[in-house]
């Protein structure tokens, strides 16, 4: 399936162009951002005029140009995606394959999701190979700048202890998931459980939930980061937790404000009338349809966690050294910053690249796991112009 | 179609719906109106009862009351809404919850709104299987499944895993029925189903609905505003004005003789009785604010046969031949005009 992944040079520096142009809407304005991504998502081909036609010629379309997909062999490669692969003898199959290849229609996207993959890969993978190389001190080495002729190690330089920058991005990324995946996660579950659960009952509940946000939000949150990680241990723990409890309210918000409107909507009602019990009806019903954008609010605030991690790392108060992370190598580097840009532009750069690719992956989620949006990601890309239904390498 | 679902305790005769002076207040920002006043009707079970009226007469109001769905600003002030001899009104959730699906049920007008978007509909028709019979996903698959087959759908095993946006209009109301009808329902309650469509599917629907009511012998409610459906499939007709009934009884009857003037005007304004060249009969004026209904008979300003008797004092429902019941003063004069 990884032929969908891998692309031309080219087409990679495309894919990151257009990241960039995501990232500086991140750093403007963080609401406007998911929908830049879904503009550099959404193929604004001749096709894309299907876009104003009716919504069922749009989805016939979606599902001719599948056919023709398939029929072309650009699945050849997955015998489950022959014609009829409705009736094939496994579902789950098909439906992967399908994930895969609405992956592959995306560049972006595609880019973001290996980006992702390889930092991930790295995170839990990179600390076994490089053992001690991030701590290994070596004062002849100190602030060497980037080279080739300097091993693997000295690829990306050396800090003023003459630590290996690259060791040191290695060990850090394994440090800074670990911390921002969790309380993200976190957040994002108890978050969004008490918003729905708010904004669906209403009344006398919901304005429990929001005054619990409002405290919350009442607090500058690197405040109550300091008082709790000053009276408790700056354990990675106690930053997960204090990560996790101030960012609370995003999602909180977030999911009531969705549910709110969402259970004034008649398929609503009509679960009612027949009885479906709230709980089911917020699990079935509003949780499928807020979901996505509590995914997409969910990356931005990845950035947020991230930043915020390396804030009470720069404090002295976070991820405590010998251990490290990009937010405190950022911090640590920021003094030598005229002298040796490396060791604080290549951290920063590792941070903008995991949050925008999550970013993009975000925005190709949120149209992907949309029925009624779903068809975009099947039509052909304009690059490969009106015929590209059909590979070129098919065109005889 | 397995029929599962017990058949009503009721004795044959006996109502399977039966409302009783139902009032309903809406609160609004100048105050409290009443938007259902003192309405009245039962249905028995292989019946069909057409609530009939213009847009705000508080035919809708008066379904959701009947199925619970009413808007937070809108209240039940009084009355009963007898299913299987319990008062729904008086029921707590819960129990209302049991009741819901297996004896009263309803069909939405908009089906696209009526359907979740991101859902399959194969597993929200299933829905209420797994609610009510506790059966498995897979179970309530297979029921969806044979639903769909018998509402029409084409290929309902591939089409139960599409979304509500790539039916049609007539198929998506196609798949409503089918939820409504899903448990069986003593009661279906069917709120103008086929306005949205265009003539030859409101024929289709129709006719589904028809098929269905026979087969699981249902008391059907229909609401409507389309005289010739109601002339087509009701047994009986509840003809309401501005939250009230002003005419009730057999389609029939009430349309070859009707015995009060709005209903009158409305058979009046059917296009086959029109002159070429004319403007269409109608019904002059338009229906009071509910805010502003006046004391005595609420349609006294748009009525042909205005006394001052109607200023002065509401009719109220009175006996006027077999079966039937009117608000009229002067019924009389319009059974021997």
């Amino acid at each position: 399936m990884s032929e969908g992944i891998t692309m031309p040079g080219e087409e990679h520096s495309a894919g990151l162009g257009s990241g960039a142009e995501a990232a500086a809407t991140v750093a403007g304005a963080e609401a406007a951002a998911p929908g830049s991504g879904t503009e550099a998502a959404a193929p604004a081909s001749g096709a894309g005029a299907a876009a104003r036609a009716s919504e069922t010629e749009a989805a016939a379309r979606a599902s001719r140009t599948e056919a023709a997909d398939r029929a072309s062999g650009a699945g050849a490669a997955d015998p489950a995606l022959a014609p009829g692969t409705e009736a094939a003898p496994n579902p789950r199959d098909a439906r992967t394959s399908r994930w895969w290849r609405m992956l592959g229609r995306d560049r972006a996207a595609a880019v973001g999701a290996v980006i992702l993959g390889l930092v991930a890969l790295v995170a839990l993978f990179g600390p076994l190979v490089i053992g001690d190389r991030a701590q290994r001190q070596d004062l002849d080495a100190s602030l060497r700048p980037p080279s080739l002729s300097e091993g693997v190690y000295g690829l990306l330089g050396t800090d003023v202890l003459g630590r290996s920058v690259l060791a040191r991005l290695v060990e850090a990324a394994a440090t800074t998931l670990s911390v921002a995946v969790p309380a993200v996660l976190c957040s994002l579950a108890v978050g969004s459980a008490l918003g729905l659960w708010a904004g669906y009952h209403g009344g006398r509940r919901e304005s429990l939930a929001m005054r619990v946000a409002d405290v919350i939000l009442s607090f500058p949150s690197l405040l109550i980061a300091v008082v709790v990680l000053y009276v408790f241990s700056p354990s990675a723990l106690n930053i997960v937790l204090i990560l996790a409890v101030t960012r609370i309210p995003v999602y909180l918000r977030t999911a009531r404000a969705e549910a709110a409107e969402l259970r004034s909507r008649l398929f609503v009602d009509a679960a009612r009338t027949f009885g479906t019990p709230s709980r089911k009806i917020i699990y079935w019903h509003i949780l499928p349809i807020a979901l996505p954008t509590l995914l997409t609010v969910a990356t931005l605030d990845f950035c947020f966690v991230m930043l915020t991690e390396s804030s009470l790392s720069f404090l002295g108060i976070g991820i405590q050294p010998p251990e490290v992370s990009w937010g405190l190598m950022v911090a640590q580097g920021r003094q030598y910053l005229q002298t040796a840009w490396w060791i604080t532009v290549l951290p920063g750069l590792a941070i903008v690249l995991t949050t925008v690719s999550a970013t993009v992956l975000a925005a190709w989620a949120r149209i992907a796991t949309d029925p009624a949006q779903r068809w975009r990601l099947t039509l052909p890309t304009k690059r490969r112009g009106a015929s590209a239904a059909v590979p070129p390498e098919l065109i005889p | 179609m397995t029929r599962t679902a017990a058949p009503a305790p009721t004795g044959t005769d006996d109502p399977a719906l039966d409302v009783e002076g139902l009032c309903v207040d809406l609160s609004t920002p100048l105050g409290t109106v009443r938007a259902v006043d003192g309405v009245s009707f039962s249905v028995r079970r292989g019946r069909t009862l057409a609530l009939l009226g213009e847009s705000g007469c508080g035919k809708s109001m008066t379904a959701l009351s009947v199925v619970g769905l009413l808007d937070p600003a809108a209240r039940v002030t009084g009355g009963a809404v007898r299913v299987r001899g319990s008062d729904t009104l008086r029921l707590s959730p819960a129990e209302r919850r049991k009741l819901a699906g297996p004896v009263l049920s309803i069909v939405f007008q908009d089906a696209l709104t009526a359907l979740n978007p991101v859902q399959p509909v194969g597993r929200q028709i299933g829905e209420a299987f797994r609610i009510h019979r506790g059966l498995s996903r897979r179970e309530a698959r297979e029921k969806a499944i044979e639903l769909m087959t018998r509402v029409g759908i084409p290929e309902p095993r591939e089409r139960a895993r599409s979304y509500p946006h790539q039916f049609s209009g007539g198929m998506r109301q196609r798949l409503l029925i089918a939820m409504a009808v899903a448990l069986d329902p003593d009661v279906l309650i069917a709120d103008e189903p086929t306005t949205a469509l265009d003539v030859t599917v409101q024929a289709q629907i129709m006719r589904l609905l028809r098929d269905i009511q026979n087969e699981r012998d249902m008391a059907l409610v229909l609401i409507t505003h389309d005289l010739a459906v109601v002339a087509q499939r009701a047994d009986d007709v509840v003809i309401m004005y501005a939250g009230t009934v002003v005419e009730k009884g057999p389609v029939r009857d009430v349309f070859s003789a009707p015995r009060h003037p709005y209903t009158q005007g409305l058979l009046d304004s059917v296009p086959e009785h029109a002159v070429r060249g004319r403007p269409l009969p109608a019904v002059p004026g338009s229906p009071p604010e509910l805010s502003a209904v006046p004391p005595g008979c609420a349609f006294q300003d748009r009525c042909p046969l205005v006394r001052e008797r109607c200023v002065r004092e509401r009719p109220v429902l009175r006996p006027a031949g077999e079966g039937r019941t009117t608000a009229c003063h002067f019924a009389e004069e319009l059974t021997h005009a």
